[in-house]
């Protein structure tokens, strides 16, 4: 065994599970091949709003290969409903047939399947079902679907709002009265498709032991076997769900779809491997959008720039259902941290969940957070603009200070920002940035005529929802906890068994670090084990930003109780009291005495052995712990964008962009860039490239393949230096915070900052995202007719 | 349908081996390469030709396989992910560089890329971060930002 290189957390190791990616050894569920495998192809409405008047399955029924034709009449009653698993106290939920029965609600709703030999006769057959709709009045748009004579959806939601939300901390109407001003803004988060470059697919085959197994990207794979259970009708110890290396999830694979109902009914059905693969067509209008938020914000605000109040209406669109999480996020994760990083001590917020005839919309990366920081963000920045006072300045005169932590946003009962240095944050990012220099250099281009911007943006949030008994407050039907079995074998080695999932995060490295400093065991010893419910005992996976925090602390605590364990085993061999033990670089000791020390290996093989185990120890070297946090990480960051806009055509050229991030103690500073890198770009195409777009009258999907959502490609994207500031996380015994959301909460405001810091010498005081190049040329041109009318 | 169904005989050489198979003529040679070779490592990401996934390199230059009918590409030499880095050996350049460098998350566009990444250095033997980010530009990568690929490519053009 080669000696361990203690410590592992903090190395910049590279992944351990490259090998397989680089060399086309990866295994998707798209890869799987069955004997006997069918296929299904789904028939989605191409109305945004219809009743169905009939569904005639014949000709697709005759067509060749066809197994099975079924329509939503069909599965009346056998299969479902669909229902969210976070349901905030309140809440209406519509009713959400597996398939639609009688009436259709956006444009891509299955209404009909077909299984058949192959994916080609599936296809085929699938355009052979003629149903017979009556077209009815749509609505898109959250402001819209609350109007008097908005189309309705569901006869349960009147009013198309299944809830509202208040937060509340001090008094905003006594602010406003105090207040010198009060400023007042519109911002709209734009409707977002996380594209996951691997689309979803399932294949549901029955294994002749009785047990169904289930192959799909899950990001949840044991939410997913309790949810398919129930919905369903399948034991849940006759269900295993696998889910294999998984092509991105960003949040949109940890839902409950129609697809994962159906190819688990059907293969139990039919007595055959049934399987799903959604093309990225069929997936812009079937896999959950997200974002969809219109907000009214007023600020309270006295002249020197000191924020008195703050009050937010917001509405979130989602979609035609209530998918999964979907009454949560435009709530709990949004308008809770509508003041981000600032004290702002007289807080109200209204939410409301509104129901359109769109896609169904649910977590994607960040989910409400970003949101939440737009909001801060955008109101701290127009106040800024308004006075006309510095951007930096008026984040510094109003952020929580280092003294304040642990601290009570508005002194709210619910939510606390476990620590954090903002100050030092800023300081560190206005250093990597040269910021007088670029600021002397962006007034020096605008007497030329060019016209570049600094756009500045902090945030902060909570992640690793937790714990447990908390979560039911909120409606959240599942624990904050995770769990992690520890198996060491007879020779020594680690197999890590980890309910948290890997979607690209390089779980096997990072997992292995952790648990490889507890063990003090080589880290070519560990082995992870994820993604499938018969192998790892129970878990909730990966996303919140919560695998490190949750999963690893889980994985931290379980390699302690092996630690502790093998030393009593030791102090049996070495015939000591337990407590003369010491364990350091994989070796059991006596110091101070001239005993020989144990290897690991040695006390892991007595361990099975188990001819000289102490009174009380049983024998193995095996253990499993169920980890509920106290509390919450609150991770930060401070992001500054230097962009150059060109007036005469509306291009934004990114010039620099600079992340600094508090995530707590760094587990792989590699891995933790690569996150920041992944989810900054993700902000940037929010900020000027993404945007859904619905026609209005008649609800159909504009940007239905990636032809017309305008995912960005390396030419539309810069470098980005990624710094960390390490203020270690009291709530866990890592220290660590989540970090996959960062980059995607931080960067659209920053780069929204930038841009309209670029165009303050026209005017322009605010504009929506995306900002795309018309968007842009047409508010200069307006600003320009304005200033020569 | 019948017509459709009707199956025409495709001759390719595929990483190094000839091949002889039976298609349809509206088979795409991504299909071919994925259902009929069973070589997976070539990934399909979307239905527009957009993504890059699907990318391997016919007659040694990169293509998008999913542009590509399987009957068209009769008397082709292809060379897929697999053909790469053939079993047993060490990793070709571009794909250490991609490890080294922490150039790939998910794994999901990885195959895409790295045949894009050598038609890249083959054409621009010497190209500026304007080049690499140009050339790729026909593969979506979801997970990196980018970021990490582009340093890839540059320490394979510093290592001349």
């Amino acid at each position: 065994m080669n000696a361990p290189v203690l410590p592992y957390i903090g190395q910049p190791l590279k992944r351990r599970e490259d090998f397989r990616f680089l060399t086309g050894k990866g295994r998707y569920v798209d890869d799987i091949r069955l004997p006997g495998m069918l296929h299904m192809a789904i028939a989605r409405s191409p109305h945004a709003h219809a009743i169905i008047k009939n569904v005639d399955l014949s000709a697709a029924k005759a067509a060749p290969g066809v197994r099975l034709a079924l329509s939503g009449r069909d599965l009346e009653g056998r299969i479902g409903p669909i229902v969210p698993n976070w349901v905030i106290p309140g809440t209406k939920v519509p009713f959400r047939p597996v398939v639609a029965i009688d009436r259709v609600r956006f444009v891509g709703e299955c209404v009909a399947l077909v299984v058949a030999e192959t994916q080609a006769h599936a296809y085929d057959a699938v355009g052979l079902i003629d149903v017979d709709y009556e077209v009815l009045p749509v609505v898109v748009d959250e402001e819209a679907a609350i109007a008097a004579d908005a189309p309705q959806l569901h006869d349960s939601v009147p009013g198309n709002i299944t809830t509202i939300y208040k937060v509340r901390g001090g008094d905003y109407a006594v602010a406003a009265r105090e207040a010198d001003q009060v400023l007042k803004l519109r911002v709209v988060n734009n409707r977002l498709i996380p594209t996951c470059m691997e689309t979803r697919s399932v294949v549901a085959s029955p294994d002749p032991d009785g047990t169904l197994t289930v192959y799909m990207p899950s990001q949840v794979p044991h939410m997913h076997r309790r949810w398919i259970a129930e919905t369903v009708g399948i034991p849940e110890h006759l269900l295993r769900v696998v889910a294999p290396d998984i092509g991105g999830g960003f949040g949109a694979k940890m839902h409950l779809y129609p697809e994962e109902l159906l190819c688990p009914h059907l293969a139990r059905e039919l007595g055959a491997p049934v399987k799903w693969w959604e093309s990225r067509s069929e997936s812009h209008q079937s896999t959950s959008h997200g974002r969809a938020h219109t907000e009214n914000i007023e600020v309270a605000i006295k002249n020197d720039g000191t924020i008195l109040g703050l009050k937010v209406e917001t509405l979130g669109n989602v979609g035609a259902y209530l998918s999964n999480m979907a009454s949560g996020g435009p709530t709990v994760n949004t308008v809770n941290f509508g003041t981000g990083t600032y004290k702002i001590a007289n807080y109200e917020a209204t939410s409301r969940v509104v129901v359109t005839n769109t896609v169904p919309v649910d977590a994607y990366r960040g989910y409400g957070r970003p949101e939440g920081a737009y909001i801060a963000e955008r109101a701290i920045d127009a106040v800024a603009r308004h006075l006309n006072l510095d951007q930096i300045e008026i984040r510094r005169k109003n952020f929580i200070q280092r003294a304040d932590f642990p601290y009570r946003p508005y002194g709210s009962m619910g939510l606390m920002y476990d620590s954090g240095n903002y100050q030092g944050l800023l300081d560190k990012a206005l250093a990597a940035f040269n910021y007088e220099a670029r600021r002397n250099e962006r007034e020096a281009l605008r007497r030329d005529g060019i016209y570049r911007g600094i756009g500045v943006a902090a945030y902060t949030h909570v992640c690793g929802m937790a714990p447990s008994r908390r979560l039911a407050l909120i409606g959240f039907d599942r624990g904050g906890w995770e769990s992690a079995r520890v198996a060491i074998d007879s020779s020594g080695r680690a197999t890590v068994y980890s309910g948290s999932m890997s979607q690209g995060h390089g779980h096997v490295t990072s997992l292995s670090q952790i648990a490889a400093d507890v063990l003090q065991i080589p880290i070519e010893s560990i082995d992870v084990v994820q993604g499938d419910t018969r192998q790892v005992q129970a878990g909730h996976g990966t996303f919140n930003s919560r695998s490190m925090a949750v999963g690893g602390s889980s994985l931290h605590v379980c390699s302690q109780r092996i630690v502790a364990k093998a030393k009593k085993i030791a102090a049996g061999m070495l015939e000591v009291d337990e407590k003369d033990v010491a364990y350091a670089a994989g070796q059991f000791s006596v110091p101070g005495t001239d005993i020989a020390p144990l290897s690991f290996g040695k006390v892991a093989r007595m361990a099975y052995v188990g001819h000289k185990l102490p009174d009380g120890v049983a024998p193995g070297l095996d253990e499993t712990v169920f980890y509920d946090p106290t509390g919450m990480s609150a991770p930060s960051g401070v992001h500054l964008a230097y962009v150059e806009v060109d007036p005469e055509t509306g291009i934004v050229d990114i010039i620099d962009y600079v992340a600094v991030d508090d995530v707590g103690t760094l587990i792989n500073p590699l891995l933790a860039a690569g996150q920041i890198h992944g989810g900054v770009v993700q902000g940037i195409a929010q900020a000027l490239y993404e945007e859904v777009s619905y026609d209005p009258d008649s609800g159909q999907l504009l940007t239905g393949s990636l032809l017309d959502y305008a995912v960005p490609r390396a030419e539309h994207v810069p470098n980005i230096t990624s710094l960390f500031q390490e203020t270690p996380s009291p709530t866990n015994p890592i220290g660590v915070k989540g970090i996959g959301e960062s980059g995607s909460i931080a960067a659209p405001p920053c780069m929204v900052h930038a841009v309209l810091d670029a165009l303050s010498p026209f005017g322009i005081n605010h504009l929506d995202m995306p900002l795309t190049p018309p968007r842009i040329w047409a508010a200069v041109q307006s600003a320009r007719n304005g200033a020569s009318r | 349908m019948i017509e459709a169904e009707k199956r025409h005989a495709v001759t390719i050489e595929i990483n190094g081996s000839r091949r002889t198979l039976e298609v349809e003529a509206r088979k795409l040679l991504v299909h071919l390469i994925r259902d009929d070779l069973g070589l997976t490592g070539t990934h399909i990401g979307c239905d527009t030709s957009q993504c890059g996934a699907c990318t391997v390199e016919i007659d040694g230059e990169a293509t998008k396989s999913c542009t590509v009918l399987a009957v068209m590409a009769d008397g082709a030499s292809i060379t897929t992910i697999e053909g790469v880095s053939p079993a047993g050996s060490s990793l070709d350049p571009v794909q250490a560089a991609f490890h080294e460098h922490h150039a790939l998350q998910c794994g999901f566009c990885t195959a895409g890329m790295i045949m894009s990444v050598r038609q890249l250095l083959r054409q621009h033997p010497d190209p500026s971060e304007d080049d690499i980010r140009h050339g790729i530009a026909g593969n979506i990568c979801r997970c990196t930002g980018y970021h990490n690929i582009v340093r890839a490519i540059e320490s394979l053009v510093a290592k001349g």
